[in-house]
């Protein structure tokens, strides 16, 4: 049974990476504290990012990660219809960080009759799944990661993990406000990368004639420039394939990461 | 507080004509405006002196409510709302700050004397600042106001500037 369900979350998991134009996001009820409390989140899939209107996110895999090191427990977890929803609470001062880590292969091809298949899980599973003789075959390898940040007090300095895509800030993410641009740097597998592509939404994209959607691509230092002249919580998708795969079974791996930053006015 | 401060005046004053190299002051007069609402806060202020580039160089005085509220929260939950002093030097500090941090005040004038050589201006090396004077009341709003001024003062001079809707005028009055 808990295989079972370490395959949905994955498979899950995998479709969310695909479709990138249903935003996947997780929303902090605030990220900038002044003392210990709870904070409350926001997660789903959705047309439009925070826009609740589509489908919960499954947070089976969501790590809280404490100033210290230490892991909370989120409370409170309830799986709407259109949204997931949690409370965590921040007892330490420092930055907290919220990491959903995903991976998985896909795979697609046709079957004897010519018919459209599809396959997401682990290497092990599809090596099961997928037939020796299968036509078109395309396999990709998936690694997605997605980050909120809460500070409590002062700010903590921010480590990478050294895998998969990820992003520095210049500024600590729980520090920007309006009318000062922000440095991004994005490394894969730890190294300053070019050539990533960059989606960022404003919320409240429903009170608006269009999602004003702005999008980047990192230069040969793996960096841009964005500025966020409007207050408001941004939601930052960036995009990335190599060739760098765990398992020779897939061609190319499909890199994501996507964080929300609350931009707080001057 | 005004009785002290008004006590203090002539006193420095005759200081200073007693001594060409006397403290500098920075008088430093905020009204908290009456507002008319169903629900009324007493805001939390801060007021220090900042650098031409927006940083803390002095915090003054900040005063929020330390008590518990009835949910047995620290009051100092709130000390975000006074957002841009939180960024630029609230979150640094350990709280209470000996000789600034002070409970909430009243409608009306609250005048403040600082001296130098004296906590909290001490040693105030010579520039451009501002006074910054900032203030966020529960269930209302945010309000900054800046007051520029040139240090060490060199003549007798007062400096105003007015809010528009949380804070009332800002009159700083400095004196070499």
């Amino acid at each position: 049974m808990k295989h079972i369900l370490t395959l949905v979350s994955i498979a899950l998991a995998a479709t969310a990476s695909v479709a990138h134009a249903h935003g996947v996001w997780i929303a902090p009820s605030s990220t900038v504290l002044s003392a210990p409390q709870f904070v409350s989140f926001d997660a789903a899939t959705s047309s439009v990012p925070f826009m609740i209107d589509h489908r919960p996110l499954v947070i089976d895999a969501l790590n809280i990660i404490a100033p210290d090191g230490s892991k909370v427990t989120p409370v409170n977890v309830m799986k709407g219809e259109l949204r997931t929803v949690f409370d965590a609470k921040l007892e330490q001062q420092g930055t907290y960080r919220l990491e959903l880590l995903r991976s998985g292969f896909r795979a697609s091809w046709k079957d004897a009759e010519n018919k459209p298949k599809r396959f997401m899980g682990t290497a092990e599973a599809l090596a099961k799944e997928v037939p020796a003789d299968a036509k078109d075959l395309q396999v990709s390898e998936t690694d997605s990661r997605m980050e909120n940040f809460v500070t409590v007090g002062k700010p903590t300095a921010l480590k990478t993990s050294g895998k998969g895509l990820e992003l520095v800030v210049a500024t600590h993410p729980n520090d920007l406000v309006t009318g000062e641009p922000v440095e991004l740097t994005f490394l894969v597998d730890g190294k300053p990368t070019e050539g990533v592509e960059v989606a960022i939404i404003r919320s409240q994209s429903r009170y608006r004639n269009n999602t004003e959607e702005k999008t980047y691509k990192t230069d040969k230092n793996g960096k841009l420039k964005v500025s966020l002249p409007e207050a408001g919580m941004y939601w930052l998708d960036a995009d990335f394939k190599d060739n760098k795969v765990s398992n020779k079974v897939a061609k190319e791996r499909t890199l994501a990461y996507v964080v929300t930053l609350e931009v707080l006015p001057q | 507080m005004r009785n002290w401060v008004s006590a203090l005046i002539p006193a420095l004053v005759a200081g200073m004509f007693a001594n060409q190299a006397g403290a500098g002051e920075i008088n430093v007069k905020v009204t908290l405006p009456q507002i008319n609402t169903s629900e009324y806060h007493r805001p939390y202020v801060a007021i220090w002196v900042e650098k031409p580039d927006q940083s803390v160089q002095k915090n003054l005085a900040v005063w929020y409510s330390q008590k518990k509220t009835d949910k047995g929260e620290q009051s100092d939950k709130w000390l975000k709302d006074l957002r841009q002093w939180w960024r630029k030097s609230g979150r640094d500090q350990s709280l209470p700050m000996d000789g600034v941090t002070g409970a909430t005040r009243a409608v009306g004038e609250h005048a403040m004397t600082f001296v130098e050589g004296k906590e909290p201006l001490a040693n105030l090396p010579a520039g451009q600042y501002n006074i910054a004077v900032e203030s966020a009341r529960e269930k209302g709003g945010r309000e900054i106001v800046r007051v520029p001024f040139t240090w060490p003062v060199k003549k007798a001079e007062t400096v105003k500037a007015a809010g528009q809707q949380e804070l009332g005028d800002i009159i700083v009055d400095l004196k070499p």
